[in-house]
């Protein structure tokens, strides 16, 4: 089976899935403390459109992701929580950045394979180029996130008591939420816009189920996600099924079992 | 521009459009109050792996979209008001849901063009026969509604109360379920898995924001929701542009400017929630 990773795109396909696994996972466990799983869903969805956009002006898709996703996290970030009925609100935003991806689509002439790997993943059609920025971008964030690990984590957990003692939680909030979408935009690379949910909190669900304290929770998540990656990558070589319906199963078939056996006092959401 | 009227799946599209946009407008008011607007978009997402199912099987997506779909508002029902704010659960099942529909889609088919078409709508496509299904479990969602329609409004308020009044509020919840399952498996013919909420939820919402009289509230709604499918039909039959691209921005835009107007035409948004229990001190 080690043969396998002679193959170029073999290797391109575990180094961008690697990558991205491990900020996924990384970010998705300040989403979930924050409450915001809704939100990155949302901004994954908000991306298909910056995407199908950038392919039909014949740019890599990815900037159209980075570009979309990111000016919508500072919008949402700007909005706040304050803004009534917020989950109805970013859903009519989704649902109109959906229809103009739909718009985008059918303008672009090459019409539904790219389409579909935009909304469910080709990580088996990754370049060498693509790597590289996805590990530029993933180590940009990830350096980020340690710089920032304390006071976001502050701010997460108790934001009243960070704001009395000085922390910039406005600052923080909207920085974390450009973090989040860089990290969407690289993932929708792997399981696609549509399964987001599955690489950014999955692992990260599981693991604060399982424990409390946030490094422990943190590196669990890690290594849930990249273990969800290599297996779905593996799977999906060796077998005809596609690479995004195996991480969202592992995801899902992990998930479910830890969450009906864990003792159920901790609840972010 | 009449004699398009005269092509048959123009007439389809119309008809089918037009009982759903009403169906799904009265089931949003409901969602609306209910805040189960992520249970519907799950729902939604469900409805895609039913509709690939079916087209693996060979069925008709509408059948397998049902099936899906009733089987998923069953669990949702049955779990209750536990289900609130249970977005990481309820986001995990749409995933896998939606995980399973790619795998029926690459059993089925290669062709990328049939997701799409689910994913985002294919109202021209639907036939004759699809349009008499539509309408036969239209009228019976607005039966079953009608039946229901105190006892739902009570519990949709203030199901504490309700419960002590002895309506039986976890059954009616899943009866709900089941209209909602029901009415978004249709939606999906019209707009999509993916833009189920413009339909579903954006009526409501902006008649919500625009007035506080019950029946007014459905009136709008369900003049809105018409509005956006015979103006998207319309526009996407005038201009190259997809149906599914105009309907959503028609409700993008109209819910924008209700909640800059809302200021004007219903300042205070608190009294649509004292409705049927006037006795009960709020909050």
């Amino acid at each position: 089976m080690f043969q396998l990773f002679q193959y170029q795109f073999i290797q391109n396909a575990f180094l961008a899935g690697s990558f991205v696994a491990i900020v996924a996972a990384f970010v998705g466990y300040f989403l979930l403390t924050r409450g915001l799983t809704f939100a990155g869903h949302a901004l994954s969805h908000i991306g298909f459109a910056g995407a199908a956009g950038a392919l039909v002006l014949g740019i890599d898709p990815v900037f159209g992701l980075l570009l979309f996703t990111v000016m919508a996290s500072v919008g949402i970030g700007f909005l706040g929580k304050q803004l009534r009925e917020r989950d109805i609100t970013i859903g009519v935003i989704m649902t109109l950045m959906l229809g103009l991806g739909a718009l985008f689509l059918s303008l672009y002439t090459g019409y539904a394979e790219r389409a579909y790997s935009i909304l469910f993943g080709t990580v088996l059609g990754i370049s060498r180029g693509d790597v590289l920025v996805t590990a530029a971008f993933s180590i940009v964030t990830l350096f980020l996130l340690l710089a920032i690990f304390r006071p976001l984590l502050f701010s997460s957990f108790d934001p009243e008591v960070a704001e009395a003692r000085g922390v910039p939680i406005r600052f923080l909030a909207i920085l974390f939420l450009i973090l989040v979408a860089i990290t969407v935009s690289m993932s929708v690379q792997v399981v696609g816009v549509l399964l987001i949910f599955t690489l950014l909190v999955g692992p990260a669900a599981t693991a604060t189920r399982l424990v409390t304290q946030p490094l422990v929770a943190i590196a669990i998540a890690v290594v849930l996600g990249l273990f969800y990656t290599w297996l779905g990558i593996f799977f999906a070589i060796n077998g005809t099924w596609p690479v995004s319906f195996y991480i969202a199963a592992i995801s899902f078939f992990v998930y479910l079992p830890v969450r009906i056996f864990s003792p159920a006092q901790k609840t972010y959401v | 521009m009449f004699e398009i009227f005269h092509q048959t799946f123009v007439q389809n599209a119309f008809l089918a459009g037009t009982v759903i946009a009403i169906v799904s407008a009265v089931i949003g008011y409901f969602v609306v109050l209910r805040s189960q607007a992520f249970a519907a978009h799950a729902l939604s997402h469900i409805g895609f792996a039913g509709a690939t199912g079916a087209a693996l099987l060979g069925t008709s997506s509408l059948l397998g979209m049902f099936s899906f779909t009733l089987l998923a508002a069953f669990g949702m029902g049955a779990l209750g008001k536990r289900i609130r704010g249970r977005d990481v659960e309820i986001g995990m099942i749409l995933s896998f849901a939606l995980g399973l529909g790619v795998l029926f889609l690459r059993l089925y088919t290669n062709s990328a063009s049939e997701a799409v078409g689910v994913l985002f709508g294919s109202i021209l496509s639907v036939t004759r026969g699809d349009v008499l299904l539509t309408l036969f479990f239209g009228v019976v969602s607005l039966v079953i509604l009608t039946a229901l329609f105190r006892p739902l409004v009570f519990v949709s308020i203030d199901p504490e109360v309700a419960e002590a009044r002895g309506v039986r509020v976890q059954l009616l919840g899943i009866i709900f379920m089941l209209l909602l399952a029901v009415t978004v498996a249709e939606a999906i013919q019209v707009v999509g898995v993916l833009l189920v909420f413009a339909l579903l939820i954006v009526p409501a919402a902006v008649a919500q924001h625009l007035t506080h009289k019950l029946f007014h509230t459905f009136f709008l709604s369900i003049v809105l929701g018409l509005l956006f499918t015979w103006g998207g039909l319309l526009l996407a039959f005038l201009t190259p542009y997809p149906v599914s691209f105009y309907i959503a921005g028609l409700a993008a835009l109209t819910y924008f400017a209700a909640i800059n107007l809302s200021h004007v035409f219903a300042p205070h948004r608190e009294e649509i929630t004292r409705h049927p229990g006037r006795e009960v001190r709020w909050k």
